[in-house]
């Protein structure tokens, strides 16, 4: 097995999988509009004083985000459970690692990505400045990628039983914390007048932490699953 | 003589096998329930008698009696299931995964104790049953990593893949422990909501450390007794042909 040959794999499985989704339309545009309304929930539960808006918008807008990343989780491996690709892959002389970590790469380019675009239009609802709008859109573009990787854990491990879609939230959700808390403080900072630094290199190291361990981890749950 | 030395050698493996380990926990649960309510008792006897009045806090701090070690066991705990969960999988042995299994519930009941301890110590010192305080809210979430491992166990028949996915989970929960920590505390300081802070604790008496000890090992040892409990019922349960434990019985 060459270099090249592994490369390329790697780059179809990632094109296929964009591919396969995009098929599908409906399901990448759903999460996208989940984000859009959930968001747009809040004000119409809090009122619209555009001080308390701004001041929520951070939180409101990452656990949105937190929330359409982890719908559209157990979409990563289960298509290709139920019709044996998975199966078929795991067999194959490909490195397991990093064909997991390109469906994980897949799924955040059709759900994570998105959002980073969208969410400085939804701040501007919640009359959040430049800066900040800035900030969020960084911290959203690091931090979604972790989303992903950490949640594909949640979704290896749930493949193929049932209620998985509630099941996946109550495992990945805590685990989701700290890209919560840094990535709304590091927006949060922006607002009191603080820099954001600290709190977007933290969500770099939690970025460059997941990459290493959570395609291993979410391998090793395939592997279990597929016994 | 050779092959007892292999034996000998081997000799921690024959434990680690439900037929051996199930008539030796049974014989380890009663002095384990006997020190643990001897232990638990001169604790609260020390706890609650014997310890002097705080003279900021009054009678309310006793709590702590049982909250602190209550804390220190639901993160103990944690990270123990966790390492049973690890040589589960590296050692592929049933009876590690099902140590892990068993002490989920005794942690997350120390959990709970803790949050609930936490909440009645909390409502005379600063006036409200809950303040987001960075320990009260790293406890609240270690609450929901244990939840997470519970719905794993039971949303998967095979109990093999429930063992090995569960594991998994628990360990990827372990190295989170300390990132939630961190975040929670960075997450802490970055909102001063609440001025009042608990980090600054007043020098501990002495008794009070005793006490608290001594609480600790109490708790221990009922913590042991009732993870064998758990793991011998696990054992009945998972052996079909429970010929051998009725003999055993």
């Amino acid at each position: 097995m060459n270099k090249r040959s592994t490369f390329s794999v790697l780059f179809g499985i990632l094109a296929r999988d964009i591919r396969v989704a995009l098929r599908r339309q409906s399901d990448v545009a759903a999460v996208f509009f989940f984000f859009i309304i959930a968001a747009s929930l809040f004000p119409l539960g809090s009122g619209a004083d555009p001080k308390l808006l701004s001041a929520m918008a951070p939180s409101v807008l990452w656990v949105t985000a937190l929330l359409s990343c982890m719908l559209s989780l157990s979409r990563i491996f289960s298509g290709d459970y139920a019709d044996g690709t998975l199966e078929q892959i795991l067999m194959s002389n490909q490195p397991i690692v990093l064909v997991v970590l390109m469906k994980i790469l897949a799924h955040w380019i059709l759900s994570g990505l998105p959002l980073v675009f969208v969410a400085p239009l939804i701040g501007l609802q919640f009359n959040l400045s430049a800066a900040e709008l800035q900030i969020l859109a960084l911290s959203l573009l690091l931090g979604t990628m972790s989303l992903s990787l950490i949640g594909s854990i949640g979704a290896a491990l749930t493949l193929g039983i049932r209620g998985t879609g509630v099941l996946i939230a109550v495992l990945v959700l805590p685990l989701y914390i700290p890209v919560l808390v840094f990535g709304a403080g590091a927006v949060n900072a922006v607002s009191i007048g603080m820099s954001p630094n600290g709190a977007l290199s933290l969500l770099g190291a939690l970025l460059a932490l997941s990459l290493v361990f959570a395609p291993l981890a979410a391998s090793a749950g395939l592997k279990i699953a597929l016994e | 003589m050779k092959n007892s030395q292999v034996t000998t050698r081997f000799n921690w493996l024959k434990y680690a096998s439900p037929k051996t380990f199930y008539p030796i926990a049974g014989k380890v649960i009663p002095w384990c329930v006997a020190g643990a309510i001897i232990l638990i008792a001169y604790g609260l006897y020390l706890g609650l008698l014997v310890a002097p009045t705080d003279f900021q806090q009054g009678e309310g701090y006793r709590i702590i009696f049982v909250h602190v070690p209550a804390a220190w066991f639901s993160m103990f705990l944690y990270l123990l299931m966790a390492m049973y969960a690890a040589l589960g999988l590296i050692l592929n042995a049933k009876l590690s995964h099902m140590m892990a299994k068993a002490i989920a519930p005794t942690g997350a009941m120390f959990t709970v104790a803790a949050l609930v301890t936490g909440a009645f110590w909390g409502k005379p010192m600063w006036g409200a049953w809950w303040v987001w305080d960075a320990r009260l809210t790293s406890e609240l979430i270690l609450l929901f990593l244990y939840i997470g491992y519970f719905s794993l166990q039971s949303a998967i028949d095979d109990k093999a893949r429930a063992d090995k996915a569960s594991a998994i989970l628990a360990i990827v929960g372990a190295v989170n422990v300390p990132i939630i920590y961190f975040s929670v505390k960075w997450w802490n300081t970055l909102h001063q909501g609440s001025s009042i802070s608990m980090t600054k604790a007043p020098a501990m008496a002495a008794i009070m450390l005793k006490g608290m000890l001594i609480m600790a090992i109490g708790f221990w040892l009922y913590s042991i007794a009732v993870i064998l409990v758990r793991v011998r019922c696990e054992i009945v349960e998972r052996d079909s042909r429970a010929a051998m434990i009725k003999q055993g019985l």
